[in-house]
C-alpha cells in the first residue's frame, strides 16, 4: 500500500494521515498537533512574560491573564508534552522491540484523535466566552463559580482528551508485554522502552482519578451536583486530592520517558554501555512508584496537620535517591567514553545541570516546614520549568532530534541545532533562574501585576529578556524543520553509529517494520552485531506473509462525535440537538466498527522479495 | 575523592556567601529571605541548611561532569577507539545510594520539627512557666480582601491587621468564598484560606516594630494578585492602646466638619448594608472602623482622596477587577461621594497607627488588661503587678477603664 506511493497528491496523503493506523505516522500527526499546541502554549507564555515586564504593566487585563495563564499551564501539559512524549512512543517503541506496529492499531489511532479533538475543543474556548480561567488546576470552588463557558471546555476538553491518553497508555503497555521481539527480554530492553512502559502504567493508574475529579466538575457545573460547592456542603479539599493524585504522577508521566531519551542519547554519543543498567531500571520502577505516595506534596498549605506533611515530606524526599542513582550513572557512562557533541548529546549534557537544580528544588520544596514559604510562589514556578523544561522539553528536543532521521529519512541541521540549543538554554535559564529569588523575595505566582517599590522589578525584567531567548530558539528550530524538509537530503539507516534495533532498518523504516522478525542477543542489540558480527541483525524467523491492519476512518468519526456532543453538553437548551448528533455519531462509529469484520490484508511473501535492498535486520 | 577538611570548608564557605547573597535580596516588609518573625527565621534556618547540602551535591555532581566532558572528547587521532563497555560497578552504586540518604536524613529530622513547630497553637508559657492568655483572631478571606476579628475583644477591622510584638498571635482563618492562602513572607510561611468547613490555624509573632506585607498566594480570580494586605507591628503596649480605641468606636460618633457630618449620614444611607464601623459583625464588605488610618486604598492603590471619591464613583471596577462592590446598588454625585470620602478618611479612633510601628518607641505589656475575665478566673494578680512598673504610665490607668466595661 503506502509504501510504494510516492509523490501522492495533497488530497490523497490527507486521507492517508486521517485513517492511518501506523504508528509512524501516527507518531508524526502527535509530533505534528504537539508542536502546534506548544508553539500556542510558547505564545500565551510571551503574552504572561510581556505582561510582567515592568511593575504594574497594563498590557492585558486581569481576566484575560488568568485565562493565558490557565490555557498556558494546560495547553503545555496535556496538549504539548503529553502528545510529543506520545509522538516519540510512536515513533519508536515498536521500533525499539522488533514489532510491526502496537498491539492496537485501531485504538492507537483513536487515542490520537481523540487528544487531537479534545485539544481543540479547549481552544475554541478563546472563541466562546473566553478561555477558561482558574489555573490548569482548576481548584474549586474557584472553578465551580467562573463565570462562561471556559471551565466547561476546560473539564469536557480534557475529559475528551484523557480518554485518548489512557487508550494510549494501555495500548503501549500490552504492546511491550506481548510483542517484543524474539530474544528481547524485559532486561534487555532499551531504557527508553523501559521508560515509555513505565509511564502507561502510570498512565493507566493516574488518569482515572483526573477522569473522576472532572466528571464531578462538570456535573457541578452543569447539572447540578454540589460536589465542590461550601455553601452546599460540598468539600473543596476532594478536588485538590483528586486533582494531585493524578497530577503528580503526571510529572513522572512526562519527566520518565525524557530519562528514557537521555539513556538512549547519552550511551549513542559516549559510544559505551549505559552504565549501570539495572540500577537505571530499578530507579525507573522506584520513581514510579514512590511517584503515587507523594501527592500530597503540593498541599502543604492546606491544612492537612503537621502528621500528614511530615509522612508526605519524607516520601517526597526519598524520589531525590533513585533520581540520584539516574544523574551517577549518566555520569559515569560519559566517564571513559569518546564523547561525540552532536546535538541530541549537547541538550543531554545541558539537562544534567539543569534537571539536578530542578532536583535540589525539588528537595527543598520537600521539606514541609520550609513550603510553607516556597508555596505557590515564584519559587515553585522556577522549580517545576527547570523540571519540565530543563528534563521534560529538553528531553523530547534531544529525542526529536535523535529520531528525526528515523521517523523523516533526512538529518536535520546540526549547525542550526546547536545554535538553537544554545538561544533556548540561555534563555532558559535567563528567564527562570531569577524567579527562584523572585518567589523568596515575596512574589506569589498567578500575578497578574506585581507592584513597584517591592524590589520585584529587575528580575521580572531579566527573565522576560530571557523568554525572548527561548522563543528565538524556537524559531530557529522551526526554520530548521522547513528547511531540512524542503531539502530532503536522505540519509541512511543508521545515522548516528546507534545501538539499538531501531537503527538496524531503513530510515524512514518500511510501513511493516521488520521484514523477518529480528533475533536480539542482548542489550544494544545492533551494538552487539556491529562488535561481535557482521553488523546486521539476525532474523528470528524465515521469509514469509505479513499481515497489516487496514486503514480506518472510524477513529476520526468517533472522536469527532464526542467533540460535537461536548458542545451539546456545555450549552443545553436547544443545543441538546447537538450532543444526540454527536452521540448518535459516536455509537454509530462504534456499532460499525463492531459488526464489520476488518480482518486486515497480508503483505505477500514475494513482494516482499521484491522489496528494493533488503528491507529488514540492516 | 574529597578531602573531609576541604567539603568542611567549602559548606562554611557556601553557607557565608548564601547569606550574604540572599539577604541582600527583595525588600525588608516582604522578602522571605529577610525574617522578621518566628516562623519565617526557623524557615529561614530550614532553607539555609536545605541549600547547603543541595550546593554539596551540585558541586559534585558538576566537577565529575566538568571533568568527563573535558577528559573523554571523542580524540580527532583516534576516531575509531571503542571505549571499555562497563557493565556498572556496585560499590559506587552503592556509595550513591547511601550517601543522597543520609543527607536527606539530615534534611528530615529538622523538616519534621519544624513542621510540627510551625502546627503548634497551644498557649506561649512566660518566664516562670505560667500559660499566658492567647490573642486569637478570626482571619476571613473574601474576593478581594481580609477581614480580622479580635476573638472576645470586640474589635474588628480589615486590610490592616495589628498585632502586638514579641507575642504569639493566634490566627483562626477561613474564606467566605473561594480559596485564598494567608501569606506575610517576612513574619511566617503561608496557610490556605478554605471555605466553610476547613479552618485553619496558624500563629505570627513578630520579632520586630514593622509594617509588613500581606499577599494572597492562592489563584482566587482577576484580583488575586492586588489583594494585598498588612501586618501592622507595633510593641505590646501601643498594641494594648489601640484596641482600648478601637473598642470604643460605636459608629456613631460624629465628625467634627459639617461636610464629613453629610458625609456620615450619606454613607449610612448608602453603605452601612455592607460595610461595618465599629465591632458589628457585618462582613459583607470591609470593615472601615480605622480607615483613616489605612496606608493603601484597597490594599494597593495611594491613599488619597481623589482615589477615594474614584474608587467609590467605579465601585473599583478598574482598580480592583471583578470585586465584589460592583454589585453594589448605590447612586452617588461626586459631591455626595467626596462627602463620604471626607468622612471616612476622618475615622481614626486611635492614635495608634502605622507610624507608631515605624518609630522607635516600644511600651511593653503583657496585655493582661485585654483578658480581664480569665485573670480573675485564675487569680493570676501577681503578673499584673510586676508589669505595671515596667510598661509605662498609661498602662495601669487603662487597666481601670477596661474592667469598669
Amino acid at each position: 500500500m503506502s509504501a510504494t506511493v510516492k509523490k501522492a497528491g495533497f488530497g490523497a496523503t490527507l486521507w492517508e494521515y486521517l485513517t492511518t493506523v501506523d504508528h509512524k505516522k501516527i507518531g508524526i500527526l502527535y509530533l505534528v498537533a504537539g508542536m502546534f499546541f506548544f508553539i500556542l502554549g510558547g505564545l500565551e507564555a510571551m503574552l504572561i512574560r510581556i505582561q510582567l515586564i515592568k511593575p504594574d504593566n497594563d498590557f492585558i487585563s486581569a481576566q484575560f491573564y488568568n485565562e493565558v495563564l490557565t490555557m498556558h499551564g494546560t495547553t503545555m501539559i496535556f496538549l504539548a508534552a503529553m502528545p510529543l512524549i506520545f509522538a516519540l512512543m510512536n515513533a519508536v517503541v515498536p521500533l525499539q522491540i522488533g514489532a510491526r506496529d502496537v498491539a492496537f492499531p485501531f485504538v492507537n489511532s483513536l487515542g490520537f484523535w481523540l487528544f487531537f479533538f479534545g485539544g481543540v475543543m479547549l481552544n475554541v474556548s478563546w472563541f466562546v466566552t473566553g478561555a477558561p480561567d482558574a489555573g490548569w488546576t482548576a481548584y474549586a470552588p474557584l472553578s465551580i463559580f467562573s463565570e462562561g463557558h471556559g471551565v466547561d471546555f476546560y473539564a469536557i476538553g480534557l475529559q475528551i482528551s484523557g480518554f485518548g491518553t489512557l487508550m494510549g497508555g494501555i495500548n503501549f503497555i500490552v504492546t511491550i508485554v506481548n510483542m517484543r521481539a524474539p530474544g528481547m527480554t524485559y532486561m534487555r530492553m532499551p531504557l527508553f522502552t523501559w521508560t515509555a512502559f513505565i509511564a502507561s502504567v502510570l498512565i493507566l493508574f493516574a488518569f482515572p482519578a483526573l477522569t473522576v475529579g472532572l466528571f464531578l466538575l462538570t456535573f457541578d457545573r452543569l447539572f447540578g451536583a454540589n460536589f465542590f460547592d461550601p455553601s452546599m456542603g460540598g468539600n473543596v479539599i476532594i478536588w485538590e486530592h483528586l486533582f494531585w493524585i493524578f497530577g503528580h504522577p503526571e510529572v513522572y508521566i512526562l519527566i520518565l520517558p525524557a530519562f528514557g531519551v537521555f539513556s538512549e542519547v547519552v550511551p549513542t554519543f559516549a559510544k559505551k554501555r549505559l552504565f549501570g543498567y539495572s540500577s537505571m531500571v530499578f530507579a525507573t520502577v522506584l520513581i514510579a512508584f514512590l511517584g503515587f505516595m507523594v501527592w500530597a506534596h503540593h498541599m502543604f498549605t492546606v491544612g492537612l496537620g503537621p502528621i500528614a506533611n511530615s509522612i508526605f515530606a519524607v516520601a517526597t524526599m526519598a524520589i531525590a535517591v533513585p533520581t540520584g542513582i539516574k544523574i551517577f550513572n549518566w555520569l559515569f557512562t560519559l566517564w571513559g567514553g569518546s564523547i561525540r557533541l552532536t546535538s541530541p548529546m549537547v541538550f543531554a549534557l545541558g539537562f544534567i545541570p539543569t534537571f539536578t537544580i530542578g532536583g535540589m528544588t525539588g528537595v527543598m520544596l520537600g521539606s514541609a516546614a520550609a513550603d510553607f514559604q516556597y508555596h505557590d510562589s515564584y519559587f515553585v514556578v522556577a522549580h517545576f520549568h527547570y523540571v519540565i523544561v530543563g528534563g521534560v522539553v529538553l528531553g523530547l528536543f534531544a529525542g526529536i532530534i535523535y529520531w528525526w532521521p528515523k521517523m523523516f529519512g533526512t538529518m536535520l541541521n546540526e549547525k542550526l541545532n546547536h545554535w538553537f540549543f544554545w538561544l533556548f538554554f540561555i534563555g532558559f535559564h535567563l528567564t527562570f533562574f531569577v524567579q527562584h529569588f523572585l518567589g523568596l523575595m515575596g512574589m506569589p505566582r498567578r500575578y497578574w501585576i506585581f507592584l513597584e517599590d517591592q524590589g520585584l522589578d529587575f528580575f521580572n525584567l531579566i527573565s522576560t529578556i530571557g523568554a525572548f531567548f527561548m522563543a528565538a530558539g524556537t524559531i530557529l528550530f522551526l526554520y530548521n524543520v522547513v528547511v531540512t524538509q524542503a531539502k530532503g537530503v536522505k540519509v541512511s539507516g543508521d545515522p548516528w553509529d546507534a545501538r539499538t534495533l531501531e537503527w538496524a532498518i531503513p530510515s524512514p523504516p518500511p510501513f511493516y517494520n521488520f521484514k523477518q522478525e529480528p533475533l536480539v542477543r542482548g542489550l544494544d542489540p545492533l551494538w552487539i552485531e556491529k562488535t561481535e558480527g557482521d553488523g546486521k541483525i539476525k532474523p528470528a524467523e524465515p521469509l514469509g506473509d505479513i499481515h497489516m491492519p487496514n486503514n480506518s476512518f472510524v477513529p476520526f468519526m468517533m472522536s469527532l462525535g464526542l467533540f460535537i456532543a461536548g458542545f451539546g453538553v456545555m450549552f443545553q437548551g436547544s443545543y441538546w440537538i447537538l450532543a444526540v448528533i454527536g452521540f448518535a455519531i459516536t455509537a454509530g462509529s462504534m456499532l460499525y466498527r463492531s459488526f464489520k469484520d476488518d480482518l486486515g490484508y497480508h503483505v505477500h511473501k514475494e513482494d516482499l522479495e521484491d522489496e528494493k535492498g533488503d528491507g529488514s535486520n540492516g | 575523592m574529597m578531602k573531609g577538611w576541604m567539603s568542611k570548608f567549602k559548606a562554611v564557605f557556601a553557607l557565608v556567601v548564601l547569606a550574604l547573597v540572599l539577604s541582600g535580596c527583595g525588600e525588608p516588609f516582604l522578602s522571605a529571605l529577610q525574617p522578621k518573625g518566628e516562623g519565617a527565621e526557623m524557615i529561614y534556618d530550614l532553607m539555609i541548611l536545605s541549600i547547603v547540602i543541595m550546593l554539596f551535591v551540585f558541586v559534585v555532581v558538576i566537577v565529575i561532569y566538568t571533568f568527563v566532558i573535558i577528559k573523554y572528547r571523542q580524540k580527532k587521532q583516534d576516531p575509531d577507539f571503542i571505549p571499555k563497555q562497563t557493565e556498572g560497578n556496585h560499590a559506587l552504586e552503592t556509595l550513591w545510594t547511601v550517601i543522597p540518604i543520609i543527607l536527606l536524613l539530615i534534611l528530615a529530622v529538622p523538616t519534621v520539627q519544624y513542621t510540627f513547630a510551625l502546627a503548634d497553637t497551644s498557649p506561649e508559657v512566660n518566664e516562670e512557666g505560667e500559660e499566658q492568655d492567647s490573642l486569637w483572631v478570626n482571619v476571613t478571606g473574601a474576593q478581594y480582601w481580609w477581614h480580622f476579628e479580635y476573638d472576645g475583644l470586640e474589635v474588628s477591622t480589615s486590610q490592616e491587621l495589628y498585632i502586638p510584638t514579641d507575642r504569639r498571635v493566634y490566627l483562626s482563618m477561613s474564606s467566605q468564598d473561594v480559596i485564598h492562602s494567608f501569606w506575610v513572607p517576612s513574619i511566617n510561611g503561608k496557610m490556605d484560606v478554605n471555605p466553610t468547613g476547613n479552618t485553619n490555624e496558624m500563629t505570627l509573632l513578630a520579632q520586630e516594630e514593622g509594617v509588613y506585607w500581606g499577599k494572597c498566594a492562592e489563584l482566587c480570580g482577576p484580583s488575586h494578585s492586588i489583594m494585598d494586605f498588612k501586618v501592622v507591628a507595633v510593641s505590646p503596649g501601643e498594641f494594648e492602646e489601640w484596641v482600648q480605641d478601637m473598642q470604643q468606636v460605636t459608629g456613631e460618633e460624629t465628625p467634627e466638619s459639617a461636610t464629613a457630618q453629610e458625609g456620615q449620614e450619606l454613607f449610612a444611607d448608602n453603605c452601612m448594608s455592607c460595610h461595618a464601623i465599629g465591632a458589628d459583625p457585618n462582613k459583607i464588605g470591609p470593615n472601615l472602623t480605622n480607615f483613616g488610618d489605612r496606608t493603601k486604598l484597597a490594599g494597593v492603590v495611594d491613599y488619597n482622596k481623589e482615589n477615594l471619591v474614584e474608587w467609590i464613583q467605579t465601585k473599583g471596577e478598574e482598580m480592583k477587577p471583578g470585586n465584589h462592590m460592583m454589585d453594589a446598588g448605590y447612586e452617588l454625585e461626586d459631591e455626595e461621594a467626596e462627602k463620604i470620602a471626607e468622612y471616612l478618611m476622618g475615622l481614626s479612633p486611635s492614635d495608634i497607627t502605622t507610624e507608631n510601628a515605624e518609630d522607635s518607641v516600644y511600651k511593653d505589656s503583657d496585655l493582661s488588661s485585654l483578658f480581664p475575665e480569665e485573670e480573675e478566673e485564675e487569680g493570676e494578680q501577681s503578673e499584673d503587678e510586676e508589669d505595671g512598673e515596667e510598661s509605662d504610665e498609661e498602662g495601669s490607668s487603662e487597666d481601670e477603664e477596661n474592667d469598669e466595661e
